[in-house]
């Protein structure tokens, strides 16, 4: 469009300063047209340095994708991917074999408490070991419809699932499984991002909405993820399968709570469990008496075991008409607290 | 050559104007936005206080209305990447004056959707964990690099294309404006002196950015949909969710576009270069991606449904029959079919029926975000009566706020930076008036235009 403008200049009788400074600006093509708002002031930039500015500005785009690997690298996370913090050594056989803890609930012998006539007492023997805060229960006793009609009792701890939905998708490895098979939550470094209470298909996580009450005895608690007292705000909770007590020889809260005995513990490695009162080989007891666990179609690989029933070991007539509520009575027990309904 | 100068001088102006001249209504404007902002500012001081407990959320609906803000203004953010990169690909020539505006929003719009995932943490003061502990296998860690990768693509891809407007605003502006402004545009504008070499530069950077930015868009509400198709819920067990995400992004993303159009366009005189063309043009676009979302429904619900596994029944029932059925209906009616409607009868086939039609869309698209995230955690996972969620004054108190950031983002932006493109602008225009009969064309829509609105 204009004519070009820089040649006339141009000529042999360029001197060497001219030359040089010709070089430097080379790549300003003088034979070129002026855009309709060319710069007028002093800063002249040349292609290649324009490119790097540009270049610099694209990449820009690439490097926050690992961000994390170079934090680590520069040792910004003292911490492990995998955490092991606050968790005893595994258990072990005498042998030197890691236990395997198991749980099996033998719902023939549960009545869900109705004899009783009181709330679920593993659910109760649970809250008050752990101090779990209202109105989360870790052991849930849900009342399921049978086929023909009536109905059975479920408790519901975590199924401690060998292939954990809520593990794979936390971001943060906060909720991690463990060498002895059980699923912890550290809740030190939970971010509550609750992607996990989401992925868990038993509904088995809690989260900490407010702040919990925390009763006095809980303050002198040292807390680690196998023993979640006390609470923190902003994290989840569920049934941690009291590793920390099976490794003391005790049995977890709830199977000490269970009046009928229903509830087994032990250690799949080594073949044994026990309600308190008789111990059974844990293989054994499982094949003959057709166990299952729930929702085996999901591929979560639960290692709480179930054993068909409705309570008529211990008496319980299906059709139980007038039976009490299976809900924890919270609001009686934490009058005055402030706290979360369900 | 005298008409195209003063052609020029008009449209130099018009991209000057907001920069030079600010109305007591644009004060007000912004105060009531900061007003807004400040009063959700409260609302979140008092969720910091008193935990997520101040929020409707609980153990069994553990993920609400942030969640689906968050997924809803991650979705309007590709209104800059459809618009600017695959319409620059496909070269579409009429998306030059609405380019800048398009990408303005994707970078708004992806801050503000970052924040409700950081205000829907329960721990917000350990964000960082992110970084330090983060774990590939986990979706939130794809989200979260997917979505930073976009953000600083996308402020890129803002930037890039602005340099020669930027040099255009410190020439134009040297001496008569704040010292602040001087010495941003003369920094930003990185030296940009319009020589041949600096555009083939520009040109080639434009090109590699505008490929490079498609595919990030799309992995981005990509992985935001696998948040949920990871997990074992059966309203959220689709291969399809990817797509869908995509698809209604991008459907909600014109919608957003179209109607902060209309508020520039009205609020800074642009109406010569942006005309009902655009407009009918974006709600044809509009259409095509409401056609691909009922494409989208129709398999997914069908697939679900003619098998009625598990949890399916209850899910249908909820947002068909149940406590879902109005949000739902509306959706699908208001959000889907009427935009179609709207575009093709020629009655309302202009600004304002596509103005309507985006408001339309862009409510149904929050609530079919919203819809999504409930309904999938509201069908019960085990023998459990069914929980409820309503979201407490916190939350909507946030959601406005959020929404003022996104307007005033914008409404700032507008005032520091050039809102319209205006060398491409240009060069399509000398393109047109150097072919031949094409000045003709180019008078035309011009004078035609102007007089709508
Ligand atoms: S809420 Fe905590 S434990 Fe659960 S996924 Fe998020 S960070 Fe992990
Ligand atoms: S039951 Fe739920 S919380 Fe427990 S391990 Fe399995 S997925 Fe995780
Ligand atoms: S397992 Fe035992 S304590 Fe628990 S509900 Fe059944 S009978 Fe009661």
């Amino acid at each position: 469009m204009c004519p070009p403008t820089g040649e006339v200049d141009d000529g042999p009788e360029m001197d060497l300063e001219e030359s040089e400074r010709a070089t430097a600006d080379r790549d300003v093509d003088p034979g070129e047209a002026i855009p309709p708002y060319a710069v007028t002031d002093g800063s002249q930039f040349g292609r290649r340095r324009f490119l790097r500015v540009l270049g610099l500005g694209t990449l820009a785009v690439v490097p926050l994708p690992i961000l994390p690997e170079l934090m680590r690298a520069a040792g910004l996370a003292e911490g492990q991917p995998e955490p092991v913090h606050g968790i005893g050594e595994p258990a072990r056989t005498r042998d030197g074999r890691i236990r395997q803890w198991t749980m099996i609930i033998d719902l023939r012998s549960c009545d869900g408490c109705q004899s009783v006539g009181q709330p679920p007492r593993c659910t109760a023997a649970c809250i008050e070991g752990h101090f779990a805060p209202e109105p989360m229960e870790w052991i849930e006793v849900y009342e399921a419809d049978l086929p023909g009609g009536g109905t059975q009792f479920i408790p519901t701890p975590c199924q401690q699932c060998q292939n954990p939905p809520c593990v794979n998708v936390c971001p943060v490895g906060a909720t991690f499984s463990t060498p002895e098979g059980t699923v912890l939550i550290d809740q030190d470094r939970c971010i509550g991002c609750r992607i996990c209470m989401a992925a868990c298909p038993y509904d088995r996580r809690f989260f900490n909405w407010g702040d919990a009450p925390i009763p006095p005895e809980a303050l002198l608690a040292d807390y680690s993820p196998e023993h979640q007292v006390p609470a923190k705000k902003g994290t989840v909770m569920k049934c941690d399968f009291c590793p920390d007590m099976a490794r003391t020889g005790t049995l977890p809260y709830c199977v000490q709570g269970c009046p009928n005995r229903a509830i087994y513990y032990g250690d799949l490695e080594e073949d044994v469990a026990t309600n308190g009162r008789v111990v059974v080989s844990a293989s054994r007891f499982l094949a003959e008496n057709d166990a299952y666990r729930l929702k085996e179609d999901l591929g979560t690989k639960p290692r709480v075991y179930y054993i068909p029933g409705h309570g008529e070991a211990v008496g319980r007539d299906v059709f139980t008409p007038d039976r009490q509520p299976t809900e924890w009575p919270w609001m009686e027990w934490a009058e005055g607290a402030v706290t979360w309904q369900r | 050559m005298a008409a195209l100068s003063e052609w020029h001088g008009r449209l130099e102006e018009t991209a000057l104007a907001p920069v030079r001249r600010t109305g007591l209504r644009y004060w007000a404007l912004v105060a009531f936005l900061l007003a807004v902002i400040g009063w959700g500012a409260y609302a979140y001081s008092v969720q910091l206080r008193d935990g997520l407990v101040v929020t409707g959320m609980r153990d069994r609906i553990s993920w609400g209305l942030y969640i689906a803000t968050f997924v809803f203004f991650i979705g309007i953010s590709h209104a800059g990447t459809l618009i600017s990169a695959i319409l620059r690909v496909s070269q579409a020539r009429w998306r030059t004056p609405v380019t800048r505006m398009a990408e303005f929003i994707t970078v708004v719009a992806l801050v503000c959707g970052a924040s409700f995932v950081i205000i829907d943490l329960g721990r917000p003061d350990r964000v960082l964990n992110v970084f330090i502990y983060g774990r590939w296998q986990s979706p939130i860690i794809w989200d979260v690099l997917a979505i930073t990768t976009y953000l600083t693509g996308s402020i890129t891809y803002l930037f890039v294309p602005m340099i020669p407007d930027l040099a255009l605003f410190r020439d134009r502006l040297a001496g008569r404006t704040s010292r602040w402004r001087g010495w941003l545009y003369r920094v930003l504008a990185i030296g940009w002196n319009g020589s041949a070499a600096q555009r083939r530069s520009l040109a080639s950077a434009i090109g590699v950015l505008m490929i490079l930015i498609i595919p990030i868009a799309v992995s981005v509400h990509t992985v935001v949909s696998w948040i949920f198709a990871m997990t074992l819920r059966v309203p959220w067990n689709s291969a399809l969710f990817g797509a869908f995400f995509v698809a209604g992004a991008i459907f909600s993303g014109i919608a957003i576009l179209i109607i902060v159009m209309a508020i520039l366009r009205r609020a800074y005189h642009l109406h010569e270069y942006v005309t009902e063309k655009h407009f009918v043009n974006l709600g044809f676009l509009m259409a095509a991606f409401a056609a691909i979302m009922i494409y989208a429904n129709i398999s997914e619900l069908l697939v679900h449904g003619y098998k009625l596994e598990e949890g399916v029944e209850f899910h249908f029932r909820q947002i068909f029959l149940a406590e879902f059925a109005p949000l739902f209906w509306f959706y699908l009616l208001g959000g889907l079919v009427a935009p179609i409607v709207i575009a093709l009868l020629p009655a309302t086939r202009n600004i304002r029926g596509m103005v309507v039609a985006s408001v339309l869309v862009t409510f149904a698209m929050w609530i079919e975000r919203y819809v999504i995230v409930v309904t999938g955690l509201h069908v019960p996972l085990m023998p459990y009566e069914p929980a409820s969620y309503a979201p407490t004054w916190v939350e909507w108190s946030l959601l406005a706020a959020g929404l003022a950031l996104f307007a005033l983002l914008i409404t700032v932006f507008t005032k520091v930076f050039p809102i319209i493109a205006v060398w491409e602008v240009a060069e399509d225009h000398e393109a047109m008036v150097g072919a031949p009969g094409a000045a003709r064309r180019a008078a035309r829509p011009a004078a035609l235009e102007t007089q709508d609105v």
